[in-house]
This record gives C-alpha cells, structure tokens and sequence, in this order.
C-alpha cells in the first residue's frame, strides 16, 4: 500500500514537473496519469503490483471532494444573489450535456459499428 | 480551578491543530457513505452531498470559519491529486475498449462539452447574469484546478467557480442515473462518458461507483474536457457577453 502511494506520488511530481516545465495546458496530475497509463504498458508487471491499492483508493473518491464541497458554504451568499439563474443555468446546462453527450456517443458507436456488448447495462454480470 | 481539564482549553487546543477537521471530514463522509448504502446506492443519497451538509451545520453551531476547516481537511483534499493519477489504472484495463470507442468519445466530447459552455452561458444571461459572474460560469464542467485556471483567464471569480464546479459535480452525480434511464442508453461507456464530461471528478466517482468501465470512460471524458473546455469557453463567452 505505501510503495503504491509512493509510485502514484511519483508519477503526479514528475507530471508537476513536466507541466510546468513544459508549460502544458493540463494540470500535473493529468501528466501524470498519462505517464502511468504508459508505464503499465511498457511494464505490465507494474499495473498488477499496484492495482489492488489503487482501486481501493478509486472507491472512495468522493472523499478527497468533500474538503472543497464544504468551501460551499463559504461562498453562499455570493451563490444566493444570484441564486435562480445560477442554479437554472446548473442544472438546466448538465442536464442537457450528459443527455447530449450520451445519446451522441451512443449514435455514433451504432453508426460506426463500434458497439461493445460486453458493455451493456442489464447484460450478464456486474448490472 | 481552571486547568487542562477545562472543557473550553481543550477546544481551544483541538481548534488549532488538524486533528479535530481532518477526523470530522472522515467521519462526515462515513457517515455519507452509510446513508447511500442504507439507501440503496440510489444517486440522490450523494455521499458529497451528505457530507458536505453535515461539515456546514457542524461548521455553522461552532462558530468555525472555513479556513480554519480547511487547515485539518487539506489532508484529504491533497489526495485529489494522487486519486487522479490513480484513474490512469482503469484507463490501462480498460484500454482495448477505449481504442475502439475513439471515433464515439470524440463524437460525444464535441456534443456535451459544446452543450455544457453554451446552454449554461444562454440560460444564465436569459436571467440577466453578465460580467465576472458569467466568466465564473464558463468553465463549471470542468475539473477544478483546470475550471479556476480558465475562470482567471477570462476575467471571473476563482472562488466562485470552484464552488460552481462541486455544485455542478453533485447535480450531475445525482440526476445521471435516472436521466440516462428514462433516455434507454444502456451503453456503459456512454452513461461514463458523458458524465465525466458534464459532472468531471464527482460524475467519475458516481461512475466506479456503479460500473468500472464506467468510471474508465468518465475520467477519460473528464480529462478530454479539460483541454476542450480551455478552448471553447472563451469563444461562448465573447458570444453571450458582446
């Protein structure tokens, strides 16, 4: 468990490094995850060792959100001023971008013939 | 008469250090946690969001400000960059699948980072909301510290948006089960996708927890976001403010 927080911990400072060494537009985290995904796929080996730890952590990724979520607070009456429109514009906005996201991706999977049956809701195992 | 075992010292003490916020943050999202077992793993019960509103009322009865919340609780938000590493896993098993969805995330990228920035800058000006609180708006899809980087670009309040984004997060993990419901899309890779997209890190949670694939494809969607939303954003914006 630490050698995998460590090995997760390494990749996010060298994707720190990278990013604002290399002035990319992606936070370092997000280097980071990518120099992980080659990594795996350089040495397979790597993603079995860290892989229990790893999911373990991704279960409980709404924790590491509730810090911030609290920061809410700290922000109501701004929120409250303008409080309709705001909270119409949220809900209203991604409302529409998931239906629209799903129901686009859907159709072009179909359209392309890049349907996967293994990943259909109600299907087999895992529902 | 007054000693170490002064009922008011000892707050005083644990009001100082980490300890006391940092067990509270814990506790507060067990607590989250439970009631969305208790409730089925339905949406609504948030685990965020029961979180979230139980930190506030016992912020709120004693008198503690925010920052001094946040000096125990960084611990825990730290972690958000390490569990963003962490997603690269998903995304390395579930790589076969990702190569041959390419030509359908790109679809849907396209479709609901362009519908999140437009319905959200149109319905916030319908409502007479203009300036830096509209800049705020902009970018409240995507994943905080990249939403804070392009609300500063644009002229809004980073604040503001960060608390946009989460509420943004907990709506879209709430409404996302039951909207692709009642639509039929039964494809996990579109319900995570899209979610990532519209609902970044807290859609992505609400995603594993319901399918991996799921919760593969949403970190995907939310990393593509990202970088889309840092391009489009400023070109709704020109068009709604001009």
């Amino acid at each position: 468990m630490i050698g995998t927080l460590a090995t997760i911990l390494c990749f996010q400072l060298v994707g720190e490094v990278a990013s604002r060494a290399l002035d990319l537009p992606l936070p370092g985290p997000v280097v980071g995850l990518v120099l992980l995904v080659a990594a795996c796929l350089a040495r397979p080996a790597l993603a079995d060792r860290i892989r229990p730890a790893t999911l373990g952590l991704l279960q409980h990724l709404s924790l590491f959100f509730v810090p911030a979520g609290v920061g809410i607070v700290a922000h109501w009456d701004l929120l409250r001023q303008h409080g309709v429109g705001l909270a119409l514009a949220l809900a209203g906005s991604t409302l529409l971008a998931i239906a629209a996201g799903a129901w686009v991706f859907q159709a072009v999977a179909r359209r392309t013939g890049a349907e996967d049956p293994t990943a259909l809701k109600d299907e087999g195992a895992g529902g | 008469m007054t000693g170490m075992n002064d009922p008011l010292l000892i707050w005083s003490y644990l009001a100082q250090g980490p300890l006391l916020w940092l067990t509270a943050t814990l506790l507060a999202y067990l607590a989250g946690d439970a009631c969305f077992r208790a409730a089925g793993r339905q949406s609504w019960a948030n685990p965020v969001l029961v979180a979230v509103i139980l930190l506030a009322v016992l912020l709120w009865a004693t008198g503690t400000d925010y920052r001094t919340y946040f000096e125990g609780a960084q611990f825990v938000h730290f972690m958000l960059g390490p569990a963003t590493v962490a997603l690269a896993l998903p995304l390395y098993d579930n790589l076969p699948r990702v190569r041959k969805a390419a030509l359908p995330m790109l679809a849907g990228l396209l479709a609901g980072s362009g519908v999140a920035v437009v319905s959200a800058l149109a319905i916030a000006r319908a409502f007479g909301i203009e300036g830096s609180v509209l800049a705020s708006l902009a970018p409240k899809s995507t994943t905080a510290p990249v939403a804070i980087g392009i609300a500063e670009r644009l002229g809004g309040q980073p604040t503001l948006t960060a608390a946009l984004v989460l509420l943004t997060g907990i709506f879209g993990a709430i409404i996302v089960t039951p909207l692709l419901n009642a639509l039929q899309i039964r494809d996990w890779r579109a319900r995570g996708f899209s979610v990532g997209v519209a609902a970044h890190g807290i859609g992505t949670a609400r995603a594993f927890q319901v399918n991996e694939t799921a919760g593969a494809f949403s970190g995907i969607g939310m990393g593509l976001n990202a970088v889309l939303t840092a391009i489009i954003a400023p070109l709704a914006l020109r068009l709604f403010a001009g």
